[in-house]
This record gives structure tokens, sequence and C-alpha cells, in this order.
């Protein structure tokens, strides 16, 4: 690692707020302690918000309010979440491994990086790495990338399993900005790569994510969290699947479907979903929705399975989701 | 030197030291407390040998700067037995036969004590999802199953 | 007081449980550390290397690159060890050339392991580079049979037997490149004593192959170096030949005077060698009621451009089953990378994927049950050498695995959820059952304790509890009373630990080591009590630490107290059995899968696995399954998980990680059984044993492979076989 200052902040230092700015953050550090041994990320200073008072999960009749240093595992097996919040259980339980989850932060997984085969590795070409110098993945080894949203110059995907169960939800994100707390709906925290890949999300510089807050409606009768991964346990998906449903007669009154692995942010379009209100809840109408929500799709080669896979498993998830087992 | 201080308990000691922030607790507990029983598989979060207990919950030291550890109770393989006998996990690795070189044992036995402090096993399933962490090359894996159930029954 | 044969707990067990085992990078001297940079490119040449900024930082104490190689190492040096191939080993720093992408261009040593990976990161490089063959599919045109070893010879008539073949099938099937990847990366510890002498702390399956290569390179002998290797951290062949961080280590030590140690990365674990990928092509006939009657296997596999390395490969298929006229090629071509490396049951485990895959496809064509297929082509001598096989109970191998894994009724118990695909697959397995010569020595201290001394190894196989459980069966003590130490080049020779024969070659030479002692002390007790001189020593047992005759009894204490402690020291070296020459020794198993296809999703899970093996006399019950069931995990990881993926375009290893490179977890095993068959072999070696290491292994990715046919319908000639692969078949 290149050496670099290290300063753990206290709640004090925060309202000074300019020691964020010129530093990464340091929470969990499972990702980025990984980044920064093989040289992917090379930071002067760490800020260390290990000891800000970010580490509970409340309840309120809005909903819960998870504290972005509240562990992945801490999270997943909070009683509330259990009860209320299934699917999100579901999908952080079948990330990383349990070490990996006892020590992951929420905020921090909110941020983890591509695993990108060519963005680990600083001897080869990467724009998100080192803008400018082409993406290697696009014509090389792809089987894990993205086939939605893509662009010229990056087809990462983002890594996480929690945010999809968290697109599907649509939480919202808790930003402290320049001493504000400002409030980012899930689906415009994470972006496309467009032709700054180097840029994973929308926030700016000094912003620090304080909380994730779950809307009231947890979807707890009718859900799933599908993940199509290389073994059983401990692999990062290739395709996944967070589906919640709201069924009245056999009519849906809600659904909500969200995707990893298949695009550089948790993919998730509620135009589409809207489109089924209303619809019977059936199979040949989950096609369908899988059909509109994939569409224009585009493989790069040794991914194009993933076209196949990822509608196959809408339908999967959203009949499990249907017929809870 | 740019060092930073810190304050946690390992293996039930007392500990304040000033270290260079960027020595991870896998590094500081083999180079500069010889505590050699957390092995470095892979260095970075993707094979478990070197798991270790902090607050009682089982992670990646090879994660984890030393520095961001303030406070923390740290218990490595070495603190896991009494000095006069095996505690009841290594016990019933060695009946199982659960390990075959041995390298990842230390770390395996640690997720094991962390499964049953957490305590939320239900399924054989997620019982192997927990173990997962800790990969083993020999693939001792079916051994080191039926060790972690007992564990697990017997906490 | 019989402990042969007993599910015997390792002894060892305290020191692994507990982290008191010392692998090679857990010695407590103080020491530098060693970092590597690697090439970034796989073909070409250094222009310049520039070391000033790395030299320039915090904590380095020296910088080794090709510019610096002490002289002495360029002239008449020998880089060879036991177990090199034709060709000529890779030389570290040895000049400004680029063999392969990731090859060790620069040595950074420092106080801290952090400093010198920093630091090598401050080298500055710069390259000439040339277009090259970065894979076998590209340099498909350069194979040639020249570079390759000669298979067992051809016999019959291939070409007649298969034009008048009732059903014949022509097939292809690949293998990709697989990495070792034990847990405990290579490592090398070196203590640089006052004198200039080194004690080196080495991850090696045998540690003459480390002394040799010292002695070779740097002209280090016995008298100068000892090398040591108490527990090995899983080696599966890639501890078969010191790797470059040997070489890394003693070179910084030497030249520093210091000790300093050298651990490789997860990610230099993928910088040396692999099990090739190789090209099947197999073409098979049989008769209308299923007798194979034509086989010809060729098989196409990758080199370096500087070793030509070989494995027996399509030999198997000659081996295995009746066949008349059959027909073996194997070819190589270099490919822009290190050369390969012996991987658990080298060249057998690729052999019989193809082969047992191929069986299973003629006999679907033939219309017959591949088990039955199977039992109608069974063969009782080995054909390509012409000689019967010390023993060979392959057939109840099918027999009991058939009723284990209720074989017969399988379809019967296919019920499952409706988006399942079942399915049954089957493969026959078979490992060489081989005895090297091996030295041991033996002492008995005033306590009775023995002590017993082979410069063999332990790799997790349990060489510290067999040998202990066969040396305390034959002196007749309790295991407790034997201290069995291995790994040192002070201790007497062995056999590199490979092969499956480590049992059979050392616990050979302990049994009889142990019969020697009986006898010497036998004649001490003659020779001091005037009484019992006549006493046949048939007449005499051993049993509880005491000599027994009649109704009385002497201890070995006491009767060692009448003798001279160099009479007690005991050396013995055994040569293999004369059954090794006159006979073929093999050990075999029949291995039974079950799988599960997801029609929709592709996903592939193997709920069940039964393995019936064969393998002679089993020493320790409870460490023998232990190694079949983690051989048969890494044939599931063959079959279905592990690729090492080379982009061509830079012949770069791209997954060259624990994230990417996907070991099998522990969720991915279900029910996984074992067991073993009675076999019965007074020819294959004393103890009538067979190694287990490799055998689990073998045929189990073809078994896969198979069951999955048998679930979708689809042949996936291809290993690992992914979820994209069902989905596009």
């Amino acid at each position: 690692m290149k050496p670099f200052q290290y300063t753990r902040l206290s709640t004090e230092d925060l309202s000074l707020g300019t020691t964020l700015r010129d530093s990464t953050i340091l929470a969990g550090g499972t990702n980025l302690v990984d980044l920064m041994k093989y040289g992917v990320e090379e930071p002067d200073s760490l800020a260390d918000i290990g000891k800000l008072p970010y580490a509970q999960i409340e309840e309120s009749d809005k909903g819960l309010l998870l504290g972005a240093l509240v562990t992945n595992a801490d999270t997943a097996y909070h009683a509330a979440v259990k009860s209320t919040y299934p699917v999100l259980n579901k999908a952080i339980l079948a990330a990383a491994s349990s070490q990996l989850r006892n020590r992951a932060t929420n905020g921090g997984n909110l941020l983890q990086r591509t695993r990108c085969y060519y963005f680990y590795d600083t001897t080869m070409p990467c724009n998100k790495r080192e803008p400018g110098t082409g993406c290697a993945a696009i014509k090389g080894f792809n089987r894990i990338h993205a086939i939605l949203g893509t662009s010229a110059s990056c087809i990462a995907t983002h890594p996480s399993d929690m945010c999809v169960a968290l697109a599907a939800l649509e939480a919202k994100v808790h930003v402290l900005r320049k001493g504000e707390t400002i409030v980012i709906p899930f689906d415009q925290l994470h972006r496309l790569p467009g032709d700054q890949p180097e840029k994973d999300h929308n926030l700016e510089p000094g912003d620090l994510i304080t909380h994730i807050q779950l809307p009231a409606e947890g979807f707890s009768e009718h859900f799933e969290y599908l993940k199509i991964r290389d073994r059983e346990s401990y692999a990062f998906a290739l395709v996944s699947v967070a589906a919640c449903l709201k069924v009245s007669q056999g009519k849906i009154a809600d659904i909500r479907v969200a995707l990893g692995g298949v695009a550089h942010k948790p993919w998730k379009l509620k135009e589409v979903e809207k489109d089924f209100f209303g619809k019977e809840a059936s199979t040949e109408n989950f096609q369908s929705l899988a059909e509109q929500l994939i569409q224009g799709a585009q493989g790069f080669g040794t991914n194009d399975f993933k076209i196949s896979l990822v509608k196959g498993a809408i339908v999967r998830a959203l009949n499990n989701a249907l017929n809870p087992s | 030197m740019n060092t930073n201080l810190v304050h946690f308990t390992l293996n039930g000691e007392p500990v304040e030291v000033a270290i260079e922030p960027w020595t991870t607790l896998l590094d500081y507990l083999r180079y500069h407390q010889k505590l050699v029983g957390t092995k470095k598989g892979c260095d970075h979060g993707q094979c478990g040998a070197c798991t270790v207990l902090i607050d009682g919950n089982s992670v990646n030291s090879c994660l984890c700067l030393l520095v961001s550890l303030d406070g923390a109770e740290i218990t490595t393989i070495e603190g896991v037995a009494t000095a006069d006998n095996l505690s009841p996990e290594q016990q019933i690795f060695i009946e199982e036969d659960a390990y075959q070189c041995g390298f990842c044992t230390p770390g395996q036995i640690c997720s094991t004590i962390a499964m049953c402090n957490r305590g939320e096993i239900n399924s054989e399933e997620e019982l192997k999802d927990w173990m997962s962490g800790n990969l083993c090359r020999c693939a001792a894996y079916k051994n080191i199953t039926k060790a972690a159930r007992r564990i697990y029954e017997e906490s | 007081m019989l402990n042969i044969g007993n599910k015997q707990k390792r002894v060892d067990g305290p020191q692994k449980v507990t982290g008191k085992a010392t692998y090679a990078a857990d010695i407590a001297s103080p020491f530098y550390h060693a970092y590597v940079l690697q090439s970034t490119i796989a073909c070409g040449s250094i222009t310049a290397i520039d070391t000033s900024a790395a030299e320039a930082f915090e904590g380095v104490k020296g910088i080794f690159t090709h510019k610096n190689l002490p002289e002495r190492l360029k002239n008449k040096v020998d880089y060879t060890d036991p177990l090199s191939p034709p060709g000529k080993p890779f030389r570290p720093f040895y000049n400004d050339k680029i063999l392969y992408n990731g090859q060790p261009i620069a040595l950074v040593v420092a106080q801290t392991f952090e400093q010198a990976r920093y630091a090598s990161k401050l080298i500055k490089v710069t390259y000439e580079e040339k277009k090259f063959k970065g894979s076998l599919s590209d340099n498909l045109k350069n194979a040639s049979a020249d570079r390759a070893p000669e298979p067992a010879s051809n016999r019959g008539d291939f070409k007649k037997a298969f034009k008048n073949s009732d059903y014949t099938i022509i097939r292809e099937y690949r293998q990709s490149r697989n990495y070792h990847n034990p847990m405990e990366p290579h490592a090398t510890s070196v203590e640089y004593k006052s004198d200039g002498s080194l004690v080196v702390y080495d991850k090696i399956q045998g540690v003459a192959s480390s002394l040799k290569y010292l002695n070779g390179v740097f002209g280090l002998g016995a008298d100068r170096v000892q090398v040591k290797s108490d527990f090995v951290g899983g080696a599966f062949g890639s501890g078969l030949r010191p790797q470059y961080q040997l070489f890394m280590a003693t070179l910084a030590a030497l030249e520093l005077k210091h000790n300093v140690q050298m651990v490789m990365t997860r990610a230099q674990m993928f910088s040396f060698g692999y099990r090739p990928e190789v090209i099947h092509t197999m073409k098979l006939g049989c008769s209308k009621d299923g007798i194979l009657k034509a086989l010809s296997h060729k098989t196409v596999g990758e080199t370096s451009t500087f070793e030509d390395f070989n494995e027996t490969i399509v030999d198997w298929s000659g081996l295995l089953y009746k066949c008349d006229n059959v027909n073996l090629e194997y070819e190589l071509t270099p490919v822009q990378s290190y050369t390969p490396l012996d991987m658990r049951a080298p060249g057998g485990v690729s052999g019989v994927y193809a082969l047992e895959c191929a069986i299973d496809e003629l006999a679907h064509e033939a219309g017959i049950d591949p088990l039955e297929f199977r039992r109608k082509n069974y063969v009782d001598y080995d054909q390509n050498e012409d000689k019967p096989f010390t023993s060979k109970e392959l057939m109840a191998c099918y027999a009991r695995c058939e009723e284990v894994f209720g074989w017969k009724n399988r379809k019967d118990l296919s019920k499952t959820e409706p988006h399942l695909l079942k399915g049954y697959g089957m493969a026959t397995g078979s490992w060489e059952a081989l005895q090297q010569p091996a030295s041991v020595s033996l002492s008995m201290n005033e306590e009775g304790t023995f002590t017993i001394k082979c410069a063999t190894a332990d790799i997790g196989t349990g060489t510290y509890t067999v040998m202990s459980q066969i040396a305390a069966d034959k002196l007749g003590v309790s295991i407790e009373k034997i201290k069995f130490m291995l790994g040192d080049t002070a201790f007497p020779d062995s056999p590199i630990e490979g092969g499956s024969w480590t049992v059979s070659s050392v616990g050979s030479a302990v049994a009889s080591v142990c019969e020697k002692f009986k006898y010497r002390i036998a004649d001490i007790w003659k020779r001091n009590n005037p009484d019992y001189q006549a006493v046949a020593f048939e007449d005499i047992s051993f049993q509880k630490g005491k000599l027994e005759y009649g109704s009385k009894t002497f201890a070995f204490t006491e009767i060692m107290q009448q003798a001279s402690k160099e009479e007690l020291s005991i050396a013995h070296s055994e040569s293999p059995a004369a059954g090794q020459n006159t006979h073929s020794g093999y050990a075999h198993c029949c291995v039974m899968v079950e799988v599960t296809v997801d029609k929709d999703l592709g996903i592939i899970k193997v709920p069940r696995l039964v393995n019936v093996s064969a393998a002679g006399k089993i020493i320790n019950p409870k460490t023998a399954e232990n190694q079949l069931l983690g051989s048969m995990v890494w044939g599931l990881g063959m079959a279905l998980r592990e690729e090492g993926m080379v982009d061509t375009r830079y012949g770069r290893v791209m997954n060259a990680n624990f994230a990417e490179y996907h070991i099998a977890v522990n969720a991915d095993i279900h029910d996984i059984h074992t067991e073993f068959v009675e076999e019965k072999d007074d020819k294959v070696n004393p103890l009538g044993a067979k190694g287990v290491g490799e055998l689990g292994i073998v045929g189990l990715a073809a078994a896969i492979s198979n069951a999955i046919f048998d679930a979708t319908g689809k042949r996936l000639r291809k290993l690992p076989m992914l979820l994209d692969d069902v989905l596009e078949a």
C-alpha cells in the first residue's frame, strides 16, 4: 500500500466539514483496503468514520433507518429486517462471506467498486481506473459484465447484492453534504458509465452517507432474492433479481423488480413496473415484464448468455415471490 | 515516522501501540506479535485463513487496518484454548478429522466460534453458507461441516 | 493393540488446531521481507529498468534484477531439480528476456513486507514487446509429437477395427487450465547463520529437491545448508519442484547476509506451474453387443517455450478396458507461459476424463447401460505392459457402488421440483500404486520412546499419523511412544511426497526398520540372558513395549540398559517390492453422481457423490477417507468450477485470485460418500497398501459430464461446465 495519513474522525471533527473533502473515507475497509493492496486505490489520506454516530438501526412508522456504519450482518439479522424486509435479509446473506458481512458496513456496501478483471489489474487498460486508457473487457473476458446501460468506454457492473434489494424496496439514502442532510432516492445514487466511467455514483467529494431509509412497505409476504453465481456461496452474482409483489385477488397491486450483475447500477425501471399494476399475477405477464425490463440488452461475446438467463431469472423470482414455499 | 496510536485488547491483554496506519491486523499479528496461527492465504478477504474474532464476530484480519480497531476486543486462535486444555471446538475438529494440511484450520475454528456467538443458523444450508467464507483446498468440507454442526449444537 | 486399520486421530492434530503447526512462513526469527515484481508483458525484453526510487524508499535493503545478478549464478550453473522436464528450466533474473506475463523481473528486500511491496511499485520498467502465441488454440499448428514422450505402444489394427465396428463415435473434449492453489502460498524463510551457512524453511513436497536446486544454483551442499519443512499447507503438486521463492529468498539472504523471507501473494500463485489446457480427440468403436473393438486417443497439450512438460495422458486409454486395437498419440505445443506442473493425478485425471466421457457416449450409442458396458469390457491384466495386476478389485467396487448409490433403480428415485432436470452418471477411476526406494532411521530412548526419522513430507495427507501407526503396530508399543519426524535434509532420504506413494514407500521402510529393531533387541536379550540363547525369534512376541517369551516379559527399556546406544540406533533402506517389476500396480474406483440442472437457468448442482475404492490395505480409514473425499471435491471443482482464464492478447491470467478463480466452497458439497472394498495384495509392497491421495479425482469430472447428459440430453464436451454452457448448448 502506498503510505498515507490516517485520521480517526470524531463527531466534533465532522462539524468542521473540511476533512472529508480531501480524504478517502474508511469504514469497514473490506473493499477499500483490498483495492489499496492491489494499488487500484492510492489515497494520500484516510478519514476513518468508524467512531461516528451512525451505527444504529432506528425504527419508526416511516420505516426503518439503517445507520451507514451498521454492519451488513447486523442489518440482515435485525429483527425488524427479518420480519418486515425479508428481501433485504436474503440479499445480504447471499452476499460475500460471513466474515465480510460481519465487517462491511451499509454505507460501504453502497460504494463498493466493480469486480471487472481489468479494473482490478493495474497493468491493464481500464477507463474506470485510469480514464482514457480504454476498456480491455469489451473484447476480452466479459462473462461477468453488463448487458444493459453500457457505453463504449465501460461495461462494468455494480457488484452489490444488498443494493439490488434496496433498489427494489425504493430506499432513500441520507447524505451529509456541507453540514446539511440531503435525501437521494436510491435509483439516483448510482449512475451509468457513459463517458465518465470513473464515476460510480452521483455523490460529490466530501459527501458522507449517514443512513439508509427503508420505506414502511417491506413486501414481507411476496418477495424473492434470486442470485445466480458460479458457486453456491461466496461468489459475485452473474445475475441477481430482487422481486417484490403485492397481490390483491390475483392481480398485481404493486411490483418491484431490480436486477444485479447486468449493469453499472442496480437495474430497475419504474415505468415498466407501473404498466403491470392491475394485471394478473401470471407467468405470461412476468415474461412480458422481463422482456420490457431488459429491452435493448446487448452482450459482448462471453456474456451473451446473460440475456436469456436474466429473463428466466426474473420470471422465476417473481413466481417464487408469488408462491412462497 | 507516520504512526497512529491505537488501543485494544488482544487475547485478553490490553495493548497500546503506535503503528503505521497501513499495517493490517493480520500483519500486526504475524510480524509484530509473532502470533502466526493466523494465516495469510490470500491477503484480500477471499479465503478466510486469516479469520479472527473482533468483539466475538469473525472477520478477515487481512482487510482490517489495525488503527481502525481502537477499543476492539481481538481474539486469535492462540486465545481460544486455555493454557492446559484445548477448547471444545478444537477437540471436535480433531475428533472429526476436520482438516488435512491444517493451514485453514485456525480460521475455520474462529468461524465456528463466531457462528455460535451469532446464533442465527437454522438449517444445514445456512451452516454451510456461514462456513463457506473459509476455503479449504484440501476440501475436508464434509468433516468441517460435521464438526461445525456438532460445535453449533453443543454450544 | 492394533493401530493399522484403526481410525486413528491425527497425531499432529493438537498443533494444527491451536495454530502451533509452523509452516514455511511461520518461523519466528527476524526476517527481511522480499517482494517480487512481475513482468506485465508476455514476450520480448526489458529495455530499461529504473530502481532508483525504490532503492530510496524507507526500509529497502536491496533490489535484485537481471542487471545485478551475481556473475557466479550465470556460468555453468545447474538450475534443474529432480523433476525438471526436458528443456531449460526457468532462471530468474538470468537476462533481459521475458518468457511469460507475470515473470519475476525484480526482487525488493525491505525491513517490512509493506515496504517491499510498495517499493516494488516504484520500479520503472520499459519493454520491447514481441508477438506471441498466448494459448493452445492459437498454436495448434505447431503441435508436435517430437516434444512429447512416446505413449504406450499401439496394438492391433485400430483403423480396420474402427471401420468394422457396429457403433462408433468421434469426439473432441477440452479441458481448461487449472491452478493448484494450496491454501498456503509458496514461502521460503532463510536463516543466515554467522558462519554463512543457511537453514532454509521451504514449502516443498520433498526437502531433497530444494537441496538439489540450492546446490546446483548456489553451490550450497548439505554441509552449508539444511532444508526443513515440518508442515506444508497443501501442495497437490505445486511443491513437487522448487518454486522461484526459494531462489529469491536464498539469493537475497546470501547477498545481504541476513535472514530473508519471501511469501508469494495469491496472485503470484498463478505465476508458475498449472495443469495444462489439453484437447483430446477420441475415436471409439464397439460391436453390437457392446464389446470395445477399437480405441484411439490423441491429446494435444500446452507447454512453455523453454521446457517440454509431459504427463501420462493417453496411456490410460490403453489400460482401463479390454481392447485389442488401440492407437495412442500425444503432442505438445509451446505457448507464452510458464511450464505446466504435475497437479493431483497428473495426466490420469485428464486422460480418464476424455476416456470415461467417450465410453459413456459409446455405451449410449449401443443402447447399453453405462455400468453394464464397463463390466462387459473389464480387463484383468495390463495390456499396455502385458503384465498381470498386483490386485484389482474393481468389480467389487462396481457392485458396491451400484448398491450404495441405488444405480439400478435410479430413475425411480427421480422425483424433484418441476424446473429441475435430474441425471445420473458414473465413471471408473484408477491411479498407480507405485513404490519408491526410501530410507529411515530409528532410535529408542531411556523412556522407551522411539524416534523415527525420514526426509519425507506431510502435505496434509497424514504422514505423521500413518507412519506412527505402522511403527506402533510393528514394535508392539502404544502410538504415544512413537515420535515420527520428517521434512529435514538431515534425515534419511525419502522420495518426494507425490504420486500417492508415500505410505507404500516410506511406510514399508518404517515397517522394515521396526522389524530390524525387534531382531536387534532380541539379540541383545539373548546375549545378556544365557538361558535364552537358543530361543527362536519366531517364539518371541513383542507387546506393550515388552519382549515376551512364554510367560516371561522383559521391558525394552530394561534390555536396552545392557546395550550400547549405537546398537539401538538403526537405519534401513527399503527397495521396491519385486512385484513392482513383475506386475502392474493400480488402485481403482467407481464413482457415481447425481446432478440437477435447472432447465431455465442452467444451474448445475451435485446433490450426491458416491465413490467406492479398492486401494489395498487401508492403514488409517479416517485419513484415507478424508483424502478420497477431498479429491472427489477436486473432481467437482475441475468439472464445474475451475478455469485459469488467460487473456491471449496479453498472455495474462485475468482471474489470479480466489474471488474469481473458483475453487469449491463448503456450500458446494452436499451428500458425499466414500468407502473401500476389501482388497488383498501381497505383491504391490510389503504393507499391501496403495495410496489414495489422487484416486478420487480420476473419473469424477467425466461422471458429472455424463450425468449432465443424462439430465439434459446435452453433451458439454469441455471443462469446466458452466451454466452458460448449458444455456447455449
